[in-house]
């Protein structure tokens, strides 16, 4: 059966297409045949980050108003034989998608893949709903600052209630908090909620913690997810937590301020 | 955002059957002006019990020959002194006729016991049954309360056994127990129970209020209890923090 996540936050920018490039690739990597859908209608970037943006001939919008056919629409990852983008209108608007349109093109995407990695827009309106409503677990991108807590717990309170699993009844939508650009130098001076406090306001399960990381801006301008940097922190920080995501235990990694040896400081460490 | 497509098939609706108590007004006589005056002398007796209470007119006792009552005017007198018809009760044409006309519903003459009331002064019951006090159910919520969400208890008390976020409010017309962290808003009492409370085990609210007497996040962080197990209780009109 396949597992349509929606990876989602209420506030903007915190790393959810980031999130949604590298959990989608991590589980592609590990066999799993998935696909990510861009929902951020009239601001399409995950085609950028994955590195896809220039075989973009047939979107999202497209195939709900059946002017092409999802075979058509999926655009296949050069690196990964099991991996698929399902890229977001450009010139269209927000309204161009419908519930009914969402739950068919989601239907058929279910009946081929695995994994179905939903990429929320930002806020809670109609765009961030769709995104959310046919899903059956979550992950929320969070960052360590009030706000962006008030606003995953804001969604949280929406994914508990305003889902296709919640109006019909079924089991709850699994909650998942991904915490991203973390910056444990920034916590102990006091800059930054750590770990523990956003855990304790959020209440639901850790998926990980990916540390504030250069490795994400190099990956993106390359169009490369930074999963795929397996040297960089982020990069392994998003392969734990996609084990995790697939019932495997995994210590909590870069939670700390990294003492940088001799030769780092000499020479100037890696961020 | 419209779910009604993807929810047309859901049910929107469950019948239930209830046996409601409900007051029975047995008409002996149909002279609405006496009925009008000994009502007034009911109703400032007990003024409480007349608020709205759902009534049956019951006009199976009426003698055979006062055949021209007025029902609309009857209701209207019935209305005037805080009783509301559901329906009437009886078996003469004329009377179910004029019931039609007006939309309302006709029961058929009893047969089950009902015993007389006497709203307010001397109650004359059984002692073994007490008056039931008019309390609903607790509403009992498991699962944490997000920003943006309202709980309300109506009639009630509320209980929460899991976090209340910031920007979440609860509200009850009796008392609010949050076994978890307080983040939000808290209203007691909200119809104006002056003896409403809010207990929970860690105070970190927004706002508390009972029966309208509120203190806002700014006030409760400069109390000594903040963070601590607390109840918070009116007396006069000055909000109680204290200690659990
Ligand atoms: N771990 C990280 N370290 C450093 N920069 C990061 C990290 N995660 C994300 N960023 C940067 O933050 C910015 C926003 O990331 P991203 O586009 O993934 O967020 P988003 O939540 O999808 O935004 P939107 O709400 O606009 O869709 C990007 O410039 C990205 O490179
Ligand atoms: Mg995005």
């Amino acid at each position: 059966m396949a597992k349509i996540l929606v990876v989602t936050s209420g506030k903007g920018g915190v790393g959810k297409t980031t999130s949604s490039a590298a959990i989608g690739t991590g589980l592609a990597l590990r066999g799993h045949k998935t696909v990510i859908v861009d929902f951020d209608v009239g601001l399409r970037n995950l085609d950028l980050i994955m590195g896809c943006e220039r075989r973009v001939v047939y979107d999202f919008v497209n195939v709900i108003n059946g002017e092409a056919t999802l075979t058509q629409a999926l655009i296949k990852d050069k690196r990964l034989e099991n991996l698929y983008v399902l890229a977001a209108s450009q010139t269209r608007d927000k309204d161009a998608l419908t519930q009914e349109g969402v739950g068919k093109v989601i239907d058929e995407l279910a009946k081929t893949f695995e994994y179905v990695v939903c990429d929320s827009p930002a806020g809670i309106e109609k765009g961030a709903h769709l995104a959310m409503y046919f899903a059956d677990e979550a992950i929320v991108v969070t960052n360590p600052e009030v706000s962006s807590v008030r606003d995953s717990d804001r969604m949280l309170g929406l994914l508990a209630s305003k889902s296709r699993r919640a109006e019909q009844g079924l089991e709850p939508i699994k909650e998942r908090l991904l915490l991203t650009r973390y910056n444990p130098e920034r916590v102990t001076k006091g800059e930054m909620l750590g770990v523990e406090d956003v855990e304790e306001i959020l209440a639901i399960n850790l998926l990980g913690v990916i540390p504030e990381s250069q490795a994400v801006l190099k990956a993106s301008n390359q169009g490369v997810p930074v999963i795929l940097d397996d040297q960089s922190d982020a990069g392994q920080a998003y392969s734990d937590a996609v084990d995790r995501l697939l019932g495997k235990e995994m210590p909590h990694r870069f939670l700390d301020v990294q003492k940088k040896g001799f030769l780092q400081r000499l020479f100037g460490g890696r961020e | 955002m419209s779910q009604a497509d993807l929810l047309d098939q859901d049910p929107v609706f469950q019948l239930k059957g209830s046996m409601l108590a409900i007051t029975i007004m047995e008409l002996v006589h149909d002279d609405l002006e006496r009925l009008d005056r000994q009502l007034t002398d009911k109703v400032a007796q007990a003024p409480a019990f007349f608020q709205n209470t759902p009534l049956v007119l019951a006009l199976d006792k009426l003698p055979e020959s006062q055949t021209t009552l007025d029902l609309a005017a009857l209701m209207a007198v019935c209305r005037r002194h805080g009783l509301r018809t559901l329906a009437i009760r009886a078996s003469r044409a004329e009377l179910v006729a004029a019931a039609d006309a007006l939309d309302l519903p006709v029961l058929p003459p009893s047969g089950a016991r009902e015993r007389p009331i006497e709203p307010g002064g001397e109650r004359k019951r059984e002692p073994e049954k007490p008056a039931q006090p008019d309390v609903r159910p607790t509403r009992v919520i498991t699962t944490p309360v997000r920003g943006g969400q309202q709980v309300y208890a109506p009639g009630g008390d509320l209980l929460v056994l899991a976090p209340v976020s910031p920007g979440a409010e609860l509200l009850a017309d009796g008392n609010i127990h949050v076994y978890a962290p307080l983040r939000g808003r808290a209203l007691a009492g909200v119809k104006g129970n002056p003896a409403a409370r809010i207990f929970c085990q860690q105070l970190a609210a927004e706002l508390v209020s009972v029966a309208g007497q509120y203190k806002v996040a700014d006030d409760l962080r400069r109390d000594p209890l903040w963070g601590q197990a607390v109840q918070i209780n009116l007396s006069g009109d000055v909000l109680n923090i204290t200690r659990l």
